[in-house]
This record gives structure tokens, sequence and C-alpha cells, in this order.
């Protein structure tokens, strides 16, 4: 599904150039549910971002579904995420204005599909993340967990391969932590690819493999202990 | 197509900050109510002096004669000379552009002198003008009872005689039919065939055209001993012709048969009513460029005053420009989201300010005509559906362009970037 091969990354600030990914590797197989470590300037962030097609690369290759992603036009970027790919942020990032069925239909607004259709195929995923009642509901009536529930929904709704999550359960105390994790995990068992980065153990404990990054490189790649338990006890 | 997602996005923008919104909005719509305002009362102007010359013959010429300037052929400079009922014929025979010719003459008397004028124990001064029927296609006037003067009048040199509407009030009973009737004009009895109120009243010749009457030129001449004399000229061209062409060749002419200097410029005086005209209309084009001047100045400042928001609604909106990015709207997306906006905002504005002028002005025209007056310096302020539908245009396009800057700033934002910017 995806594979990484030699990338590396610098910031120009100012005067000085900034290394921050200094040649990664690695590849994911459809249905894995990974998750990127490492302390705050260890480039997970640029690394999710290269993934997501929201920044380029400097060097290396980047296939995502057997295609070289590299120097697209925004406008085709747009549409290869709109395919491929969802988000999901920190912060929500729901549009304000819009409810909640409203916000979960947006990817598919810009694929163009009818008001009627999109709010339709929105309900039914905000069915499945447990919000069906809050569907006219705006962002701002609803809590962090709830709002994070609705981002989940709105990165399912265009089917997407691969579900990016920058710091999913970052702004969220742990209990809703783990309803948001279990939803991951949920859609993870239905096939779609997650990649989460985190910096919270218990987090990455979760998930089924865990990247650990430092100062721009992979530090270890392995299977979280709680899984392996996980592996044993079955 | 209609668009529902991209109008809730419009007006949740606009809803966000109200207060701006509406000043913003407000720059435009003062532009274009300014430019309105002020196009429509120069029209008004415009109106009111126009009507003053309504149906008057702007492709003519008026000459007379004055003494000379230049001694010639053996006569001394300051000789006197009239023109004669012959120039009428050479006239005609030697310029063929010539449509019309109305020799015309005045009898003594006439508005500043004594009484001219008397019928029974009513007595009036007016002006008594020698005619040709020509004369009233010229400078026409509003028959109201009765007939102009025709060519069988002029042919048997008919004592009758067209009067204003204030001669009739002057000289009849309220109750009195005037025609047929006989009035003495300069101790000569005439018979009242028409009678007749002016059409405009910005030119006139020998005081209140109310007060003139018209009797046939023949008449005149012989009536009251003038011979063949002819008191001056109005010629017209013939419709694709320009008056100057006529008047030069009608100026060379004359001079020639009365043996004037030909660079004699005292000889013949006289106006051409084109010249005049076009200096009217010349002065109405001018204010109406510098009414758009300025008019389309103080829209460009609001227009720009919608360019300098939009920038900073793009500023504002980095963020959920990123997110809507992120799911995958194209930079066109983004683009025709941001001029639309402009665009709706400032057709919205500057057609609240078209309509509001459009009604002001049709307040003041209807406050004009319920007043009723007719000599008026201001009439009928109006702006023609094309100049509305030409500001409607350029508000649109201005509103576009005002949201193109903007919107390319929003494009050029990385995704990323409008991620991060909290």
């Amino acid at each position: 599904m995806i594979q990484l091969k030699n990338i590396h990354k610098s910031y120009q600030m100012g005067n000085n150039s900034l290394h921050v990914l200094k040649g990664i590797d690695f590849s994911v197989e459809p249905g894995e549910m990974v998750s990127i470590m490492g302390s705050s300037g260890s480039g997970k962030s640029t690394l999710l971002n290269i993934l997501g097609i929201l920044d380029n690369y400097d060097q290396g290759e980047y296939m995502l579904d057997n295609k070289i992603i590299k120097t697209l036009s925004e406008t085709k970027a747009a549409l290869l995420r709109n395919e491929y790919i969802g988000f999901v942020f920190q912060s929500f990032n729901l549009i304000s204005f819009k409810n909640a069925m409203e916000n979960v239909a947006l990817p598919l607004y810009y694929k163009g599909v009818s008001r009627k259709k999109r709010n339709k195929t929105a309900l039914e995923y905000l069915e499945k993340v447990g919000l069906l009642d809050w569907a006219e509901h705006m962002p701002n009536e609803m809590s962090g967990g709830q709002k994070q529930r609705v981002a989940i929904a709105r990165s399912l709704i265009a089917n997407p391969k691969i579900i990016l999550a920058d710091e999913p359960t970052g702004a969220l105390d742990s209990t809703t932590s783990y309803e948001v994790m279990d939803i991951l995990k949920s859609i993870n068992e239905e096939g779609i690819t997650v990649l989460i980065v985190t910096h919270e153990e218990d987090i990455s404990r979760m998930t089924k493999r865990v990247i650990k990054l430092k100062d721009g490189l992979i530090e270890a790649d392995y299977i979280p202990e709680a899984m392996e338990e996980f592996a044993t006890v079955n | 197509m209609f668009d529902l997602d991209k109008w809730q996005e419009i007006f949740a923008a606009l809803r966000k900050n109200k207060m701006r919104t509406f000043l913003t909005a407000f720059g435009v719509f003062w532009g274009i109510f300014m430019l309105i305002i002020m196009l429509g009362s120069g029209k008004g102007l415009q109106n009111a002096v126009f009507d003053g010359m309504k149906d008057f013959a702007t492709n003519s010429i008026f000459l007379m004669t004055s003494p000379t300037s230049e001694p010639y052929a053996g006569f001394p400079r300051g000789r006197r000379y009239n023109f004669r009922n012959d120039d009428i014929e050479a006239l005609r025979n030697a310029i063929p552009e010539i449509d019309l010719i109305a020799p015309r003459m005045q009898a003594r008397g006439g508005s500043s002198a004594t009484d001219n004028v008397v019928r029974g124990i009513k007595t009036g001064a007016f002006t008594v003008n020698g005619d040709y029927p020509e004369w009233n296609m010229i400078d026409p006037v509003k028959m109201v009872n009765g007939r102009f003067l025709n060519h069988l009048d002029i042919l048997h040199k008919r004592k009758v005689a067209v009067i204003g509407n204030l001669v009739q009030e002057i000289l009849f009973e309220e109750d009195e039919e005037p025609l047929g009737q006989y009035i003495r004009i300069n101790g000569v009895y005439f018979q009242v065939i028409g009678v007749f109120t002016p059409l405009n009243s910005n030119i006139s010749f020998g005081g209140d055209k109310a007060q003139n009457i018209f009797i046939p030129f023949t008449t005149l001449q012989q009536t009251y001993n003038y011979g063949d004399v002819v008191g001056w000229f109005a010629i017209t061209a013939k419709p694709d012709v320009s008056a100057s062409v006529i008047d030069a060749k009608a100026r060379d002419l004359l001079k020639r048969r009365h043996r004037v200097a030909p660079h004699d410029e005292q000889a013949i005086q006289g106006w051409n009513m084109e010249e005049e005209f076009n200096k009217v209309s010349g002065l109405f084009m001018g204010i109406e460029v510098l009414v758009w001047i300025v008019g389309i100045g103080t829209l460009l400042a609001g227009v720009i005053g919608i360019s300098n928001i939009m920038l900073i609604v793009v500023k504002e909106r980095t963020k959920e420009i990123g997110i809507q990015r992120a799911l995958g709207a194209t930079p066109r997306k983004i683009i025709s989201q941001i001029i639309t906006e402009s665009v709706f905002l400032t057709t919205l504005a500057g057609y609240l300010g078209l309509s509001f002028a459009v009604f002001l002005l049709e307040i003041i025209s209807r406050a004009l005509s319920a007043s009723g007056t007719e000599d008026m310096a201001f009439k009928n302020p109006e702006v023609d559906f094309n100049i509305a539908v030409t500001a409607l245009l350029i508000l649109i396009v201005s509103g576009a362009l005002a949201g193109l800057m903007p919107a390319q700033r929003a494009v050029k934002i990385k995704p990323i970037d409008a991620l991060r910017d909290e």
C-alpha cells in the first residue's frame, strides 16, 4: 500500500536549512494499523504530511498504491487525497458553520456527489460512529470526543484506502481516547490501512506495529508488547 | 447551477463579521449610488437645456447683413447693403446642399416700442415677423387653433396673421373666437388665421415667442414698403450635410452677389446653430465624462475595500481552507468560492446602491413634474437602462477582480501551512 524509499526533507528557515527527514525507508501493507512515534522534532508530523500528499519531499521515492507520488499539481494532489486518504486531526478541524452531517459529507461534496445523496451517506457514517442523533448539531455544541468521531466519519465517507490520524487523541481525556481508538481499530478490521501519529505509549500499544522516529531516522520498527501478549494468548 | 454549500459558506463568512461586511459593502454601495445620482443629475440638466431647444432645426444657419469692413470693387468700407429677394433663388440654384430657405423680416415696432397692434380698444406691442411657411419647419410652433402660413398666402400676399397665445389673451376676450377676426398691425388690417403656443423656450428671436405674430413675408414687404429687401436668412442643410458646409458656401455666394470683399468677415453676420448645438452637446459630454471619472473613482475605492477585506477573510480562513484542501477541495474550487463571495458582496451592495439611486431620482423627477413649471433648469433626471446595466456589469467584473488577488493568495498557501496555522 505504502512504500517509502530513502525519503529526505528539509525546511528552509531563513539562511539555515533544517534537515528533518534524513532517509526514511519503510513499507506498509494493506490492512495494517501502524503508529508512528517520536518526540517532538523527530519528524513524525512531516512524515505524515508527506504520506498525506500535503507536502513535497526532496529526495527518495514515495509510492502509494503502486503509484509514484512526486511533484504533483495541486489539483491532482487534491484529487488523490480525496480518493485515497482520510484525515483525522488532533484539533478535529471541523468546519464551524456546518452541522455534523454536512461536515461528514464534505469530501463527497468535493467529489461532486449530489447534496441529497451525500447527506444520506453521511448519516450512515454518523450512525457507524454512534452519532446519528447529533447529525443536526453544530460542532460547537459537541464534546471533543464527539467532534473527533465526526471527524473520523468524515475521513471514512469517501471510501479511502488509508486513514492518516495526526495525534487523534491528543486533545482528549483517556476514556474518550480509548473510545476513539476503538473506532479506529474497528475501521482497521474492515480492511482499511490506518496510520496514527502519536507520542503516547498507551495509544501506540493499541496498534499492531510501531515505527519510532528519532532525529529524522527510523530508530525502531516493532510489534508492541500488548499485541504480542494478545498474540501469545491467542 | 445552484450550489447550496457554496452559498452556505458565503453567508457564514459574511455573517461572522456583520459590521465589517456592512462597512465594506457600503463603500461599493456609495460608489454606485454617487455614480448614478451624478449621471442622473447631469441628464436632468441636459434634458432641461435640450428641451428648451426642442424641435429646433439644429442643422441650420442664420445670415444677416452688416456694414462692410473693407473697401472693395470701388466701394468704401462701412457700406450698408441688404439681401434681396433674388438672393433666394440664387442660393437655391447655386447650393444643392440647401434644404430649406426661409427669408425673414421684422416689421418696425415690436416688443420694445410703443403699441403697434390694435383691436378695438385693446392694444399691444408685439413682434411682427414676415415669414415663409418654411420657418415653421426650422423653429416650429404648436398650432392650437387654425393654421400656419402657407404658400398661397405668400403668392397672393394675403393680409393674414398667425398670433401667439399671449397675443390672443391680450387682444381678445376669453370666450371670443379669434379666427376670422381682424387686428390692425401698424395701421393695416390683418385677418387672424391661426393661434400657436411656443414649443421651445430657450431659443427666441425678438422677445417672448408667445407674443409674436407671423404674417406672410411678401405681404410684409409690400405693405410696409420694404421693396425686395430681405431682413435675414434662415437656411437648413440637407440631412446628411453639415451646416458648416452651406454656411461657407452661402456666405461666399452672398458676398459675390453684393460685391463684398471675399475676406470681409464683418459684412455678413450670423450664426451656425449646428456649432452652437455642438458646443452645448460638448459641454454635456464633458460633464458626463467627468461624472464617469469621479464615479468610477469612487466605485474603485469601494472595490479596493472589498479586495482588502477579502484578503483579511482569506487570512482568517487559512486553516479552514487548509482543511478543505486536505479533504480534496481543488484549487479551482477554492478560487471559485472566494471570487463568488466577492462578486456576491459587490453585486448585492452595488445593486442596492443602484436601486436606491434610481428610486431617489424618480422621487425628484416626480416632485419636479408635480410642481409643474415649464422653464426649469432641471428636468426629468434619469438614467437610461443601458447605463444601469453597464454599471451593474462593471460591478460584477470589478467584484471578480477584487476577489482574484485574495483567491490566488488563498491557493498559494500550502495545505500543510494552512493546517498548522492556529
